[in-house]
């Protein structure tokens, strides 16, 4: 039974551990590294549920008859094209909060955003 | 001849333009004229895109619904691009939006951006704005997937070239939860594909009513609803919202607060009515029984949080929350009635909040700060940006005569209707509440001076600029227009909903 899904159990376990390093972990890049193996995940569960059993890559060729479902495939070309566009904006924003901040830690930076406010406080007063 | 592809057009003009904006620093010398042509490219998209959606909302009312099919391809095997009243309403408001923005943008940009990134700017904002009418266009599930992230992706750039470094923790957090969101939602579609085989809207409506006992139908329904829930900032998961709204470029903020979470609300009643049907989402899947709680929670807290903020750009930013909250009640009643009133508060909130966030851009470009303290003396200083903020305000609480109160009204008696007496009440709580945070700006504005020593800066604090003020105005106009004059926002919404329900 268990054996029988084993792709969905695969995409689910992928899906959690990178769902799992975004919500603890306190570094903006591991967290940027947890989101792309959660994307991964789905891009799995997509792929997987294409394939047909017996069926062959979706080239057309005269002596095959039966293929894998190819829409799946190009559906997961633009989610992968996304994803990429996402982590490379994801690290960009990180380098400028590094550069303004002097840190990756999410700690350190609500640490030093509470100062600035309390500091500013006392400016009005 | 073009009127038949003015549907695609709707999206392809901002898509178009967008390149045309980022290129133009390469191609021109001057900085500075190279900066006025790509905001002039930028206002003449968006009001070409106003006027389409005007074009397409006449042809809808006449028709009922409008497909194009993408590169001639017969759906569903093609990419459908359909809209009937529903996606025409929402169309109107954004492109609207749009329009009003860029026509007060230029100056505000130019102050808080740096000169070399504006073009891009407008590039960034053009690829957005193509983002949510594309997601409102289209008939194709996985294509409501790719234009969420077009326009989230812009909006996180948006949003991180704010002046303040929190600016870019905000558009962090918000590209962290709405990335979570969105592959949500894929997986959503993902689920239904693998039951249905088809992406198409229409061909999946006839398609699942057989599929009510599976399993994998549940699981993309909870999918569908995080996912939705997250883009839309109901209130467990809100938490992007405040800061994004608070630390963006003061223009990205009216176009965002007034469109972004708009836009999901449609997807949200695209897949839950246009997909699922009522009966379905409320009779299977029971989604009033948590919508409606959540909806409470939200105008509840959010509100309260809202009257202790002193920066009054994060306060209406909390208030935003709260409003959406009114807007999912509505649906949360689960009555044809509520959804109606919850689409009108879409319609009139978009305008109301809009026309704040504006006269907030409007304070910022003469005096660099919307903390609270700065109100104080506004109101003479600067009486026409104030008197603004004060009629939108009461719009804001739902005084009669604007259009808040309108959508308040509605809503009211759909949840009378519903002998909800806890959603009644909470309804008018928001109001009281609303009228707290609203007075607090005002009392400063009008009632205290400064009282910090008047310097040569602060005394020399005028009016803001007249390309401003009149967008702002137009925004004032029309949230009292639509406090008299319902027959539209309510006709339309009355319309697009009973074409949904069944």
């Amino acid at each position: 039974m268990i054996a029988d899904f084993y792709n969905y159990w695969v995409a689910i376990i992928l899906m959690m551990i990178g769902f799992y390093i975004v919500i603890s972990d306190a570094n903006l890049i591991k967290k940027m590294i947890g989101i792309t193996i959660f994307q991964t995940s789905v891009f799995i569960l997509f792929i997987s549920m294409s394939k047909v059993e017996g069926g062959t890559a979706p080239i057309l060729i005269d002596e095959v008859t039966l293929y894998s479902n190819p829409l799946p495939h190009v559906l997961i070309l633009t989610a992968i094209v996304v994803g990429v566009a996402t982590t490379a904006l994801g690290l960009a924003i990180i380098a400028r909060i590094y550069r303004e901040y002097g840190t990756v830690d999410e700690n350190i930076i609500h640490a030093k955003d509470e100062e600035e406010y309390e500091d500013s406080d006392e400016d009005l007063s | 001849m073009l009127s038949q592809h003015l549907l695609v057009l709707q999206v392809v003009v901002p898509l178009l333009s967008a390149p045309l904006c980022a290129l133009l620093p390469l191609a021109s010398p001057g900085k500075y004229f190279s900066n006025k042509l790509a905001w002039l490219i930028a206002t003449v998209a968006s009001l070409i895109s106003f006027v389409i959606s005007i074009l397409l909302a006449i042809e809808v009312s006449k028709h009922g619904y409008i497909s194009y099919e993408l590169g001639g391809w017969t759906p569903p095997w093609g990419i459908e691009y359909r809209i009937d009243h529903l996606s025409a309403y929402v169309l109107l408001i954004v492109s609207g939006i749009a329009s009003i923005t860029m026509l007060a943008a230029q100056k505000s940009i130019e102050k808080e951006i740096a000169h070399e990134k504006i073009s891009l700017f407008y590039s960034a904002f053009l690829l957005c704005l193509t983002g949510l009418l594309g997601i409102v266009a289209t008939g194709d599930a996985f294509n409501i997937f790719v234009f969420l992230e077009i326009s989230s992706l812009s909006s996180y750039v948006l949003i991180a070239l704010g002046n303040n470094r929190k600016a870019l923790t905000a558009s962090y957090q918000y590209l962290i939860m709405g990335t979570i969101g969105a592959t949500f939602i894929l997986i959503g579609v993902g689920l239904l594909y693998m039951l249905t085989g088809t992406l198409n809207l229409v061909d999946l409506q006839q398609k699942i009513p057989e599929l009510l006992d599976s399993r994998a139908l549940h699981a993309a329904f909870a999918f569908f609803t995080v996912g939705i829930s997250l883009k839309l900032a109901l209130l467990p998961l809100h938490l992007w919202l405040p800061n994004a709204y608070a630390y963006a470029p003061s223009m990205i903020t009216v176009f965002l607060s007034a469109t972004a979470t708009k836009v999901s609300l449609y997807v949200l009643f695209r897949f839950f009515f246009g997909l699922f049907s009522n009966e379905v989402t409320f009779g299977e899947f029971h989604l009033d029984k948590i919508l409606l709680p959540l909806s409470i929670l939200a105008i509840l807290i959010a509100s309260a949080v809202a009257i202790f903020q002193d920066n009054i750009k994060r306060m209406f930013a909390y208030s935003s929350v709260a409003q959406i909250g009114y807007m999912t009640l509505g649906i949360g009643l689960a009555t044809k009635s509520g959804s109606v009133a919850g689409m009108l508060h879409l319609f009139n909130h978009a305008i109301i909040k809009g026309g704040i966030f504006l006269a907030m851009a409007c304070i910022v470009i003469r005096t660099n700060s919307v903390q609270l303290s700065n109100f104080a003396g506004l109101g003479k200083r600067m009486p026409w940006t104030m008197a603004a903020l004060l009629l939108l305000g009461l719009g804001l609480i739902g005084v009669p005569f604007t259009a808040g109160f309108i959508s308040k009204w509605y809503l009211l008696i759909a949840a009378l209707d519903q002998r909800s007496w806890l959603a009644a009440a909470v309804i008018v709580g928001g109001s009281l509440l609303a009228i707290i945070y609203v007075w607090k700006v005002i009392e400063y504005a009008y009632l205290k001076t400064s009282s910090k020593t008047i310097d040569s800066d602060t005394a020399s604090t005028k009016e803001a600029p007249l390309q401003m003020l009149i967008p702002l105005w137009l925004l004032v106009a029309a949230s009292i227009y639509f406090g008299f004059e319902t027959s539209f926002s309510f006709g339309f919404a009355n319309t697009a909903i009973n074409a949904l329900f069944k």
